[in-house]
């Protein structure tokens, strides 16, 4: 098992063998709520994550088999995606127009193309957004001479972008993190997939807990699909997946395990405030708010509230810095 | 199939005289499939004219980019893409409404479907011709001095011919509000002339985010375009009632984009 290679197929082979069992449950899931009994919004969400997962699962595959910079790539696009979802969703002013150029054709590609350039540009992608954008959206939007509504719409630019480009970007920086006895590109990408996979799977447990044992709603009005049961459900399921992959990852058992959690905690946090912004704005779904397109945000919630938690944990316990 | 007995409604004060002369115009394009659908424009005069220069290629691209950029997606309520002769009405909000709007028919409708725009905008700049002239090839209606020979009506009969649809904006500008503008009565006096056309009303949905007034770089959101229900000119409708339930049927579309 210490042969790089052959622990990233181990890795391949078990994400496809839980992906095919998950995905029978959600077929089995399927076929009982047809007969009646299930909530078929439930399951047909349920069989919705799942697809988002094999679809991941397949993205991630360039990164075994590109460079770095495609999967930074293929990361920029659903970043830059998810920005438009959310963009769309927030009222904005005309007003906003130049600062959201700014945001979508210069500042996201900026962070892309830094968090390619490698780990030494840590010192400057973590702060491009945080800290230049931050400060220059309020200023470009003050230039444009609307007043109305000032820091309302700025915090809303600034909070897309952190959430959409500034997090998720920190799920390709993983594979930039030079962790020692850990630096074969199939080591690298290994770390991408595991953190992916635990996110998703999180996302695939939230909704079986929920159908299996929800009963305590922990905040009715912002979603009554998110219960204690299926907190600690997820919290429970994706611990136990990461120690069954501790191999594939730089960590210890034990470590793995609280990576495990933290991911999904992060996950689940996540998907809470997502559906509060989407409760504020009055839809259910980012992708039913311009029917045909398919929600992306909605399904990279949680990796991008998980991203940078788990980069930093990783990278303050294991990576030369 | 609402979308589909229109050539049962052409009945009242369509002339075959009218279609000759209207069969004169330069834009016919020789497309089987339209003509035979409407089988009382059989007899006009065939096509004289050679059909315009347009770029296929450039415009298959240049609606892929208006896809990309808009990221509009694309409704039928109550009504098919079809080749047959149609005026769709949009409310008109941004410079790249009659693109976007173009770009969501599919390519053998686009093929057949001119933009009607503004003169004064559409030939400002080298790009802006060529696009209005080789890739949509749009009817540019002046809008400042409105003469016999450039009458818009007249230049809108004659470019629809017997074979082509067109895209109007009839509140005749682009509108900030929130609320639709009264219509102009060019869409009354087109429905007047050829009340065989079917009138597709349209509700154009964020593209002003995307393209606002005043501004000249696109920021790519998320929109949305739906087609309602073919509408008609019924016999002896007043120019002001027909105007107002054209405007509804936009408005309508709205409501129903809201809902969702």
């Amino acid at each position: 098992m210490s042969d790089p290679l052959t622990r990233t197929w181990l890795l391949v082979g078990g994400v496809l063998a839980v992906l095919a069992v998950t995905t029978a449950v959600g077929q089995y899931l399927r076929a009982r709520a047809e007969r009646g009994g299930l909530n078929p919004s439930v399951v047909n969400d349920f069989n919705l994550r799942i697809r988002a997962w094999w679809l991941m699962s397949s993205v991630l595959a360039a990164a075994f088999l590109f460079p770095l910079w495609v999967t930074v790539l293929i990361f920029g696009l659903i970043s830059f995606w998810s920005l438009r979802e959310f963009i769309t969703l927030t009222p904005t002013r005309p007003g906003d127009h130049r600062a959201l150029f700014w945001v979508f054709f210069i500042i996201t590609p900026a962070q892309f193309v830094l968090v390619g350039m490698g780990s030494q540009m840590y010192g400057v992608y973590s702060v491009l957004i945080p800290v230049y954008a931050f400060l220059f959206i309020p200023v470009r939007v003050a230039f444009s001479g609307d007043a109305k509504r000032f820091l309302e719409r700025t915090a809303k630019i600034q909070a897309g972008l952190m959430i959409c480009v500034y997090c998720l970007s920190h799920a390709p920086a993983l594979m930039s993190l030079d962790i020692p006895g850990f630096r074969s590109p199939w080591d690298r990408a290994r770390l991408l997939f595991f953190f992916v996979v635990i996110a998703q799977f999180g996302d695939v447990m939230q909704y079986f807990w929920q159908r299996m044992a929800g009963r305590r709603i922990i905040a009715p009005t912002i979603n009554p699909n998110r219960t204690w049961e299926s907190f600690l459900g997820t919290l429970g399921s994706c611990s136990l997946l990461g120690a069954a992959l501790y191999w594939a990852t730089p960590f210890g058992p034990l470590e793995a395990v609280g990576m495990s959690a933290v991911i999904a905690l992060m996950g689940f946090a996540g998907g809470m405030t997502m559906s509060a912004i989407k409760r504020d704005r009055g839809v259910k779904d980012y992708g039913t708010l311009v029917t045909g397109h398919g929600g992306v945000l909605d399904r990279i919630d949680s990796i991008c509230f998980a991203a940078p938690v788990f980069f930093h944990f990783t990278r303050l316990l294991h990576a030369e810095w | 199939m609402p979308g589909y007995n229109s050539a049962n409604r052409t009945v009242t004060s369509f002339e075959s005289t009218d279609a000759a002369m209207l069969a004169t115009g330069a834009h016919d394009r020789d497309m089987n499939s339209a003509a035979s659908s409407r089988g009382s424009n059989d007899d006009a005069a065939p096509p004289t004219a050679s059909p315009p220069q347009t770029n296929r290629f450039i415009a298959g691209f240049l609606a892929a980019l208006a896809r990309l950029l808009s990221g509009f997606s694309v409704r039928w309520i109550d009504s098919q893409p079809d080749t047959c002769q149609r005026v769709y009405f949009a409310n008109h909000t941004s410079h790249l409404d009659p693109l976007v709007l173009w770009a969501a028919l599919p390519s053998e409708v686009r093929a057949l479907t001119r933009p009607v725009a503004a003169h004064d905008y559409w030939i400002k700049t080298w790009l802006r011709r060529y696009i209005a002239r080789k890739v949509f090839d749009a009817l540019l209606i002046d809008r400042e001095n409105v003469t016999v020979k450039n009458n818009p009506i007249r230049m809108m009969l004659e470019a629809i011919g017997t074979t082509n649809s067109l895209i109007v904006f009839p509140e005749g500008h682009r509108n900030t509000a929130d609320e639709l503008d009264e219509f102009k009565s060019g869409l009354y006096y087109l429905a007047k002339k050829r009340p065989d056309l079917e009138l597709i009303p349209v509700y154009i949905d964020n593209v002003n985010r995307v393209l606002p007034r005043g501004e000249f770089l696109p920021v790519p959101l998320l929109s949305c375009i739906t087609f309602g229900a073919p509408m008609w000119l019924e016999v002896k409708e007043p120019k002001d009632s027909f105007l107002k339930r054209a405007r509804d049927a936009v408005i309508r579309l709205r409501e129903m984009d809201r809902e969702e």
